[in-house]
């Protein structure tokens, strides 16, 4: 087990190497510089370059990125000129993750009963109608779904404020409108797994050992069905806590979600690379989670062993 | 062997089930039909007539697919059809609702919706179905090659999707805007640029376990070439995941085109597409709500044909699910 997590710890590292370098050299080919949008005097212009070292060769801007990035230094952002990359990281990225976690949480408890319940009451009323919420679930996109959650319950109903992050009554709204696709999905995955599972020769043999209901659907059923669910959780997880700029946006959430469009449109290179560095660590940790957790739940795929 | 031969009924008199003695009269010699004996009784159906037919039988699939073929008649001749043009303005009528001159209203610059709309359509299903289409193609057969040989290959292919994987998909699109321009082109090449990766892993996963079936060593073992157990043996058994996964694939391809029009890197104005129209009926949410409405319902309904054809693509494929209905 060891000696896998440090295999696949190494492998990450050069993956995340070479995905540095890759958009290091993309971003520059991006049309524009970082420092035109603003009316700047041509010699504060000036000092700004070599303050960012613009004025070097690229390759060395390169090594200087990577050596910096050894220390943790993700730079100055090049549009909000007063802030590092990690300030403003380390500022936005727990609103990301309190609204994706409560999102998160709403997604899986939801998303896992409904899917158990329809698997379980197959072909009567309550199945029908954890399908249609799934496929409904699925096929909205995520910036009409916060509009209409928007208009009903704060515009119309007036129950819930429309934006805004500070307290329980405010991230009900973000946090609904973030969960529904993943909790659609979940369900989905689980039903069908589940109906899957229950063809299987083990729950034939648990059921004529004469094991109760409850008994198979929980140590047999369940266990074995997770398994899809665990796997498309990676790169889910990875995506809902690292921020998402049409609900953030739309809610006034002051999370990361906004940073991957503004730092894209103003040319902001080390916001750009900082965001990719995160986003791909995180990436990467959460499916070597998942990959460790396929050997928690099923013993069979156990690795190193 | 012992038979019971009487039965006694509830009145308490006894009833003998079988006669005792059968009387051979009663019966005849038909004869063996030989030429009859033999003959299937049924037509043998291929796999692809089989999933159709079981297609057909799936309700929700069939009227999905109804409702997709209308939306795409509508969305070529609809603007054709119609007698106001997708860019033409009328002041008098900024944000009118429903009526009979204007069937779906107008938007804030009196627009016709409803040209508007099926313009719309022409864009967003253009580019979800090629996106899925290409996508799906590219992501098979780099998958299948990843999973059939393995190895080094695999290792390397892995390694590329993982970068790719992580770059900003902002990034790509806005350079490929730069070298190829702004339009519809542009959003199919980019989304296809990391698009494959869903179906490349997906498809390296079925290749990588139905290489080792039993079927497909005994094909080796009898020293067929890796090239005609691809195409004969491993290809015709997950076609039908891989058109399931493609028609799953479309309505991702459609978010993605909303998406960029939504944060502005999609076509240019006055074109448009559902996300673009769900844009501008975003910000006219208070003051001209059926604006929004409609093309969510448009984006919704095909969204859920989508989804119901591939649904019933998969029950039709799965040829354990065969006999069940």
């Amino acid at each position: 087990m060891g000696k896998y997590i440090v295999k696949r710890v190494i492998a990450a590292v050069i993956t995340l190497l070479v995905l540095i370098t890759v958009v290091f050299f993309l971003v520059r080919l991006m049309p524009g510089e970082p420092f035109t949008s603003e009316k700047l005097n041509p010699i504060v212009k000036e000092n700004m370059i070599k303050y960012y070292g613009f004025d070097k060769p690229l390759i060395v801007q390169y090594f200087q990125y990577l050596g910096n990035l050894l220390h943790g230094n993700l730079g100055y952002s090049m549009k909000f000129t007063n802030k590092t990359v990690n300030y403003i990281i380390g500022s936005t990225f727990p609103y990301s993750a309190d609204l994706g976690l409560r999102a998160l949480a709403i997604a899986l408890a939801f998303g896992l009963l409904l899917g158990i319940l329809a698997a379980l009451n197959r072909g009567n009323k309550l199945d029908v109608f954890c399908v249609i919420l799934a496929i409904i679930g699925t096929s909205i996109p995520d910036f009409i779904m916060g509009a209409f959650l928007q208009l009903v319950f704060g515009i119309k109903l007036k129950w819930l404020p429309v934006a805004q992050y500070t307290d329980f009554k405010h991230t009900i709204l973000p946090s609904l409108s973030l969960a529904f696709y993943t909790m659609a999905s979940v369900s989905r995955t689980m039903r069908a797994s589940m109906l899957e599972v229950v063809q299987q020769d083990y729950i034939k043999t648990a059921r004529a050992k004469g094991l109760s209901n409850l008994r198979i659907t929980w140590k047999h059923q369940i266990r074995n069905a997770i398994m899809p669910v665990i796997t498309i959780m990676g790169p889910t997880v990875a995506a809902v806590l690292t921020g998402t700029f049409v609900i953030e946006s739309m809610y006034a959430v002051p999370g990361m979600g906004k940073y991957y469009v503004d730092s894209t449109n103003n040319n902001d290179y080390s916001m750009i690379l900082g965001m990719t560095v995160f986003y791909g660590a995180f990436l990467i940790f959460c499916n070597l989670l998942v990959d460790i957790l396929y050997g928690v739940v099923d013993p069979r795929v156990r690795v190193g062993k | 062997m012992s038979r019971k031969k009487n039965v006694r009924m509830p009145s308490g008199e006894v009833v003998p089930v079988v006669p005792d003695k059968l009387d051979p009269e009663l019966f005849t010699v038909v004869g063996r039909n030989t030429a009859r004996m033999e003959s299937i009784s049924r037509p043998s159906l291929t796999f692809w007539q089989d999933a159709w037919r079981r297609f057909k039988k799936n309700k929700p699939a069939f009227i999905g697919m109804i409702l997709l073929a209308l939306y795409i008649i509508l969305a070529i001749f609809a603007p054709m059809l119609s007698k106001y043009s997708y860019t033409a303005m009328d002041a008098a009528n900024r944000n009118a609702g429903p009526s009979l001159v204007h069937w779906l209203g107008c938007d804030d610059t009196g627009r016709d919706i409803w040209v508007r709309m099926w313009m719309g359509a022409r864009v967003s299903l253009t580019v979800g179905f090629f996106a899925a289409f290409i996508n799906a193609v590219v992501g098979a057969i780099l998958g299948g090659l990843c999973g059939y040989y393995g190895g080094a290959l695999d290792m390397i292919m892995m390694r590329i999707v993982d970068v790719l994987y992580g770059i900003p998909s902002l990034i790509i699109t806005i350079l490929v805007m730069v070298v190829v321009g702004r339009g519809v082109h542009t959003l199919i090449i980019a989304m296809c640029i990391i698009g494959w990766i869903g179906s490349c892993r997906f498809t390296r996963g079925e290749v990588y376990r139905l290489k080792n079936q039993d079927y497909v060593a005994a094909a080796k073992v009898l020293g067929v070439r890796d090239f005609i157990i691809i195409v004969r043996h491993i290809i015709p058994n997950i076609m039908g995941m891989l058109v399931t996964n493609l028609c799953m694939a479309i309505p991702g391809a459609i978010f993605q085109e909303a998406f960029l029009s939504y944060i502005g890197l999609g076509i240019a104005p006055p074109n448009c597409s559902w996300g673009i129209l769900a844009k501008e009926g975003i910000k006219l949410l208070r003051v001209a709500p059926h604006q929004v409405l409609f093309t969510a319902f448009f984006i919704c309904t095909t969204m859920l044909s989508l989804t119901m054809i591939g649904d019933g693509l998969r029950d039709a494929f799965d040829p354990r699910l065969r006999g069940t209905e």
